[in-house]
């Protein structure tokens, strides 16, 4: 009985939707109302309660143990530490166009939310537009120089730089002369990860040899969220003699750790300290991490907003700043860290200049 | 007689006559496929919602609310103008029970191109959008002649082929998206795509919808004209008829003379240049560039879509619509903390239902008729009108 009338209750509904489909088919004839959510009222309230934080994530959102988490993190942290009046987090659906990114943006900046925070490469193109329709909104980009404006704050990181050390480590760590690189995506990004390690690598053992695997090609993102292929993909290098393989391809990196298991091998983290964030049981495999702060810079840039101290245009977190660096947890690269601070102190004051392009 | 001939087609058609749309409904039961199948999409979306702690009809109304705006209305017409054409070109294939799976190769590789090219040349306005459509089509053309081919000389089943092509192209698509080859970097971009395109080959929007200073992409105009055309082609010409016999029964369109061999070669050839043209609304009226963020699945979006509206130009035009409705309501679930992932289970349920609701619809026009011819044979002289007896 309940279940009848309820029945019924919802396909009303959803017929209506699909006559107002119709509507939108036949052009619309009615005044348009503009009933734009909470467009001037909201923005203009007094914010006595400290910012409405909006944040859209990348495909995947928060929860996929990797790059949007890190983001997630740091807006958990400034929940805590800062008084935020109110943060939404909006994230992205696979096979969007660029228009559903300006949407998610400008639904945000909208809806009063003030700074919003867009996290990828991805909304390049759409924040550079909306933030020009929002002068009086803050925004901010992770990984991205290209959108630039008077109210946006680029927030990159020196990946390569990361990479590089763990590359040494790699290379001195490795008894076979031969390592691995799997990256999630072939995309420009993860091949400063690549080019990173190469180089580091290199510098340790001119002759090692480095096996190389993307587990998917764009417009296919699922590289970075397929542990399966990450463990193939390991698996396929530690046969072939490899014993630590660096991974940067996201949740897809809890298979490389499996692998590295199963062959006794050694496996490298990245984003985090995945010695400590990865599955129990594979922990003991990570002997490092390449550690990138999206979590900081978030952070970062929330209490500038809340100080007022905002600085547009680039921020950029290298080695030097602190906004990427490896890993110590479990004790496993001890032995060569003074080494790898070496390194560090001569990336840090320019004697050594890593190249963030494959050759 | 006449009850006869109304009863053959029904009763020895397949499931998939009747998934494809083939055979039609007579009637008020044509009315009732449609509505039964709102009623299920809507009680298993209402089910998932309760279950996840959303109201359903509050959900809904958020959905509609917000889908009627100017501004929404027109992403949502954008949306739907690339998967009308993508789902075109899938409905080709499906008349003649060929199955193209491999729209999706066959557009992106197609939009790759066509950008390389379009940002490599300039020409005066019309010329240069022409050139661009016309490498667009071509290239769809062609990466589906492969399985064309292959399926007309080797037997190989297109099923297979154009899933496998699609991986294929998504290779070749990556292997051509290099600086070396058809990109170009923008500085401190991570992002990487061809060469936007120059002012001449930006087709303008249409200003459909007042209210909102967002434009509907000119090539909607492209999306109408080849759906009439597919509906021209399809039932008014000798090709058409000939396309749909061989589809229908191939022992018997050969029987009549028709090359079945040379009409799987031009319907996959022919699907593939509309799947080739999918991409062009979105390149050439809003992206002008095929980057890393130009929109995958559009493909398989048209498959859904194709069945959805069972391959009939304006039931294709109407899928188009909800899905792209669906679609644009991801972001304004989000701002009020409902999961987006609703929009997919939704997408998901109503293709079920259609697909369910019109054969239960057939199997009960079926059985109706069954009866009727049963109770005019043993009614016999009682029924007049009818005819009944042969």
């Amino acid at each position: 009985m309940l279940r009848n009338r309820f029945g019924r209750l919802a396909a009303a509904v959803v017929a209506g939707g699909m006559l107002m489909g119709a509507a939108a088919c036949g052009g619309s004839e009615e005044p348009t109302t503009s009933a734009k959510p909470g467009a001037g009222a909201s923005s203009a309230a007094p914010q006595e309660k400290g910012p409405k934080v909006g944040l859209a994530y990348d495909i995947g959102g928060r929860g996929d143990q990797s790059f949007n988490d890190a983001a997630a993190a740091g807006l958990d942290k400034a929940k805590t530490e800062l008084s935020l009046a109110d943060t939404k987090e909006l994230e992205a659906g696979s096979g969007e166009t660029e228009a559903a990114k300006e949407e998610r943006l400008r639904l945000l900046a909208q809806g009063g939310y003030n700074p919003v925070i867009a996290i990828g490469f991805a909304y390049s193109a759409s924040l550079k537009k909306v933030a020009a329709e929002f002068p009086e909104v803050k925004f901010a980009i992770v990984d991205d120089a290209a959108a630039t404006g008077p109210n946006i704050s680029n927030l990159l990181f020196a990946e390569h730089e990361g990479s590089y050390l763990v590359g040494a480590a790699a290379a001195l760590k490795s008894k076979k002369e031969h390592i691995g690189f799997v990256g999630g995506v072939q995309v420009p990004l993860i091949q400063k990860f690549q080019a990173g390690f190469y180089a580091g690598a290199k510098k340790i053992k001119p002759d090692i040899q480095i096996d190389v695997k993307y587990l998917t090609q764009p417009p296919d993102f699922t590289g970075f969220n397929d542990p399966a292929k990450g463990k193939t993909a390991a698996q396929g290098m530690f046969d072939a003699g490899a014993d630590v393989v660096y991974h940067a391809a996201g949740g897809s990196g809890g298979g490389v750790f499996e692998a590295a298991k199963a062959a006794k091998g050694l496996a490298i983290g990245v984003d985090s300290d995945q010695a400590k964030t990865a599955a129990a049981d594979v922990q003991g495999v990570v002997m490092t991490s390449m550690i990138k702060k999206v979590d900081v810079a978030v952070f970062d840039f929330l209490k500038s907003f809340t100080s007022n101290s905002v600085k547009a245009g680039n921020t950029v977190y290298d080695l030097k700043a602190g906004g990427v660096d490896y890993s110590t947890t479990g004790g496993q690269i001890d032995d060569i860290k003074t080494q790898l601070d070496e390194l560090k102190q001569k990336i840090i004051s320019g004697e050594i200049s890593v190249p963030d392009k494959t050759a | 007689m006449s009850g006869g001939t109304a009863r053959s087609p029904e009763a020895g058609s397949t499931f998939m006559d009747r998934l494809t749309g083939r055979v039609r409904l007579g009637g008020l039961l044509a009315l009732a496929a449609p509505v039964l199948a709102i009623v299920f999409a809507g009680l298993i979306t209402a089910v998932v919602l309760l279950v996840t702690g959303a109201p359903p009809v509050e959900t809904l109304g958020v959905m509609v609310d917000y889908g009627v705006q100017p501004r929404p209305l027109t992403l949502a017409l954008n949306l739907a103008s690339g998967y009308y054409l993508s789902a075109l070109a899938v409905a080709i294939g499906f008349r003649m029970n060929l199955f193209n799976i491999g729209v999706d190769g066959q557009y992106r590789l197609a939009a790759l191109i066509a950008a390389a090219v379009g940002g490599a040349i300039t020409l005066p306005a019309p010329l240069h959008v022409a050139a661009i459509l016309l490498v667009a089509v071509l290239v769809g053309a062609g990466w589906a002649s492969i399985a064309a081919v292959l399926k007309v000389r080797r037997g190989v089943s297109e099923v297979i082929s154009t899933i496998m092509l699609n991986a294929i192209a998504t290779a070749l698509g990556s292997w051509l998206l290099n600086k070396d080859r058809f990109a170009v970097e923008v500085a401190g971009s991570n992002n990487i795509g061809t060469q936007p395109l120059g002012p001449s080959a930006q087709v303008p929007g249409i200003p459909l919808i007042p209210g909102t200073p967002l434009k509907v992409d000119g090539l909607i105009i492209l999306a109408a004209v080849m759906g009439l055309l597919y509906y021209v082609v399809l039932n008014r010409t000798r090709f058409g008829f000939d396309l749909r016999a061989t589809g229908r029964s191939e022992p018997a369109a050969v029987a009549s003379g028709v090359n079945v061999k040379r009409m799987v070669l031009i319907t996959m050839i022919m699907s593939g240049a509309v799947a080739g043209l999918a991409g062009m609304p979105n390149l050439l009226g809003e992206s002008y560039s095929y980057s890393l963020n130009f929109p995958p699945g559009l493909g398989f979006t048209g498959i859904a879509i194709a069945l959805l509206g069972r391959n009939n130009p304006v039931g294709i035009a109407f899928g188009a619509l909800l899905w792209a409705f669906l679609d644009t309501s991801s972001n304004i679930l989000q701002i009020h903390d409902i999961s987006p992932e609703i929009v997919e289970i939704m997408k998901g349920a109503i293709v079920l239902s259609v697909i369910v609701a019109y054969e239960l619809v057939h199997r009960y026009q079926i059985a109706a008729g069954q009866r009727r011819v049963s109770r005019e044979l043993s009614g016999g002289p009682t029924v007049q009108a009818e005819g009944a007896s042969a």
